[in-house]
């Protein structure tokens, strides 16, 4: 599996925050894409609704997911592919690296997948001796920084012309420049030597047809298509719910993806790949395997408050509205999934307690899912991992404490209860606030744990008299004396 | 746009806790629009708060005793206002969630929820008034709160309201449906996060060269007031209740 930090979840917010390069960047994907998703969904010829018909289309693949796969993996052997079932990470990363050893593979090209940021693939590879690229322009960037991905579709946003200059200069031997033109024929010329000479390419798969036995591979830049087609070997990886029943699901489903990812009508390349070269065929590898990988979603699909999360097809729309991810960036999320879908699958992948700040740290706005094609209840499921949180023998607290946190909202539901008790302790807040509000009316100071609000904002007080009091005294109701 | 209510002689107030205890004088605006439009009031003092703060935080069974208290409380009224979009979202989405194993409470909510409006739906589309006698002399723009937009699909009556105020020029600010940053009590536990985003509503807000800024839902306004009021800022922040009652 990939480095988990998701404990780093504040620390690396607050970072982000202070960082204005990176601040302008989001401001500027999320100002593009965010606007221009919600404009193409409008322009659907079949109108905003396809995005419910999406929806039940991938929860019915989902319901019936045991049956697709094992059509798929039927139909891709008929075709001489391979396909091979991972438990787990390391089932797959062992997978791969079988294959790579049994075919003498020293060099790889990659397409960007996160399933394979997911499993921690890359670093494995290494380990074992070979040589990975990734050929997409942002992850061959971040490659290049030692970095991870910051965002699910365009993972070196973060970085500025002026950093990637930098970065192929020191790397890449050339003279500085920040020339976005100059920097990608640079890249290109990097990439094609890798190209010609590797043995393997690996790439995701963003939507499999279990009818027809084919994966699928979406680019705007066309190098997955390069990358499966001229190594003599091609390895794809899917986690397990990347799957469809009919290839005319795809017709609904791509349009969406191109919309909700890019604000396109259709992305750039879109590959269909059914095994390796046929007989009399020209191009394609000589070998093809596919790995489908669990790795905990067959948990997921178990539980039906989640199993909905399992139709997300990797679009990133939910990131390009979020106005936390906007502030607080990838990186924050600790793990390959980011944004409003990170908050709800990573959790669920690596460990509700480990992960709970990201779905404790957002505001519930339900910007996501507005903006998902196929129409998730993300806030839903974000409410129901709180749930879940507190549900479910958390013995671990931390800073205010949720187990102190669960001591109030017993006392809390005690008062609510009881009209008599929730006054006498609004009044004794009201006492208590005296010493804190200022001169101007305004409380500028609260103690622990309220404090985190006072830092930045003042607060009104706690008014002298409730409004349920003083329609207690003066009766209101129908009273001609104007208040 | 036809409710299920037509014509109500008398509405239950919903005030909500942070009015009754922070923001009294939006209950006495909403008291002052209802008697413009003849209508009866009541308010049952016993009430306390719907629940939201314990089911945003995950404790669904102490949510649930709030809500049970809730509707036991209102469920005999005509018609339920309240001056906030998210606690009207916890009555009619929440609340039948809450009871799903308990059909009779979930029957008793459902029916409560059909007749439970934030207040700028029960002006326009309940009682069909645009034009409340307000009056403000300034511009004004509206921040438009989340749960009241996304989950309550409000978004033209506030607009409808204010383009009725004697005086008033009305400027869209960037981003009004952008969140504020508030979440509850994410603005405490997240609180370099909740001011970033607070400080790009409020930089949003001072662009537009408004006066006033005027929402429908006090919690996200609060967020904003603290911030603009830490800010030494001259902005107003007004309720919409405030500005239609003039204030």
């Amino acid at each position: 599996m990939s480095q988990i930090r998701t404990e780093r979840y504040k620390t690396e917010a607050r970072k982000a925050i202070k960082d204005r390069v990176l601040q302008s960047a989001l401001s500027s994907v999320q100002d593009r894409l965010g606007k221009g998703t919600a404009k193409a969904y409008r322009e659907l010829p079949e109108g905003p609704g396809l995005r419910r018909t999406a929806h039940d289309m991938r929860m019915q693949a989902v319901e019936n997911l045991d049956l697709l796969l094992e059509t798929l993996a039927d139909n891709i052997g008929k075709n001489g592919g391979r396909v091979i079932f991972a438990d787990d990470a390391q089932a797959a990363v062992t997978a791969c690296i079988d294959i790579a050893r049994k075919h003498e593979v020293r060099q790889v090209v990659k397409g960007k997948s996160m399933v394979t940021e997911e499993i921690g693939l890359n670093p494995a590879l290494q380990a074992a001796g070979i040589e990975v690229t990734e050929t997409d322009l942002g992850e061959y960037i971040i490659q290049l920084a030692g970095e991870s991905p910051s965002h699910i579709i365009a993972p070196a946003i973060h970085k500025t012309r002026e950093q990637v200059g930098r970065l192929f200069a020191e790397k890449l031997g050339i003279s500085y420049t920040d020339d976005p033109p100059t920097l990608t024929r640079t890249a290109r010329k990097a990439l094609r030597q890798k190209f010609l000479t590797a043995d393997m390419g690996i790439s995701g798969c963003n939507l499999a047809c279990a009818e027809t036995g084919h994966i699928t591979t979406v680019s705007n830049e066309g190098n997955i298509r390069m990358a499966t087609t001229l190594p003599r070997v091609h390895v794809a990886f899917m986690g397990m719910e990347r799957v469809t029943a009919r290839l005319e699901d795809h017709d609904i489903l791509f349009r969406l993806l191109s919309r909700g990812a890019a604000a396109q009508h259709l992305a750039g390349y879109i590959s269909y790949i059914g095994g390796p070269r046929q007989t009399g065929q020209m191009d394609g590898p000589e070998d093809f395997y596919l790995i489908i990988i669990d790795n905990g979603r067959s948990k997921i699909l178990a539980d039906t408050e989640f199993r909905e999360i399992l139709c997300c097809i990797r679009c990133a729309a939910c990131l390009n509205v979020c106005p936390v991810y906007g502030k607080i960036g990838g990186h924050a999320y600790g793990f390959a999934y980011s944004g409003p879908v990170g908050a709800v699958v990573t959790p669920l992948l690596v460990g509700i307690e480990r992960a709970k700040d990201l779905f404790l740290g957002e505001t519930l706005c339900g910007a996501c899912k507005d903006a998902c094609p196929v129409d998730i209840d993300l806030p839903r499921m974000l409410l129901a991992l709180r749930a879940r949180l507190t549900r479910g023998g958390v013995d671990r607290p931390t800073e205010g404490g949720i187990t102190a946190e669960k001591v109030f909202y017993r006392a809390w539901s005690a008062a609510i209860r009881n009209r008599r008790i929730y006054t006498g302790l609004m009044r004794t807040a009201r006492m208590a606030q005296r010493p804190f509000t200022g001169v101007d009316g305004m409380i500028h100071h609260l103690p622990f744990p309220f404090d985190g609000w006072t830092r930045s904002r003042d607060l009104k007080p706690l008014t002298s008299k409730f409004f349920t009091e003083r329609w207690n005294k003066s009766r209101l109701v129908n009273d001609d004396n104007p208040t | 746009m036809r409710t299920v209510i037509n014509n109500p002689k008398k509405v239950t107030l919903f005030v909500q806790c942070l009015v009754d205890g922070l923001y009294p004088e939006i209950g006495e605006a909403m008291l002052k629009i209802f008697r413009k439009l003849d209508l009866a009031v009541d308010c049952p003092t016993d009430q306390t708060c719907c629940g939201q703060p314990a089911f945003n935080a995950g404790y669904r069974r102490e949510a649930r005793v709030a809500a049970e208290r809730f509707i036991r409380i209102f469920e005999k009224a005509e018609v339920v206002v309240c001056p906030s979009g998210s606690c009207v979202h916890m009555v009619r989405r929440h609340y039948p969630d809450l009871f799903r194993d308990s059909p009779d409470w979930r029957r008793r909510a459902v029916a409560l929820g059909v007749k439970t409006f934030e207040l700028t739906q029960f002006l326009v589309d309940v009682m069909e008034v645009e034009d409340h006698g307000g009056r403000f002399d300034g511009r004004i723009t509206l921040h438009d709160s989340c749960q009241a937009l996304r989950a309550l699909g409000i978004s033209a009556q506030p607009r409808r309201l204010i383009a009725k105020i004697a005086g008033a020029e009305f400027i869209e600010m960037r981003e009004s449906e952008r969140c504020c940053g508030f979440g509850g009590s994410f603005s405490v536990k997240y609180p370099e996060i909740s001011t970033a985003m607070v400080d790009d509503k409020v930089h949003d807000i001072i662009a537009t060269g408004a006066d006033a800024v005027v929402g429908v839902d006090i919690s996200c306004l609060m967020n904003i007031q603290g911030r603009l009021s830490r800010m030494k800022s001259p902005v107003r922040v007004l309720h919409i209740a405030q500005l239609l009652a003039g204030r």
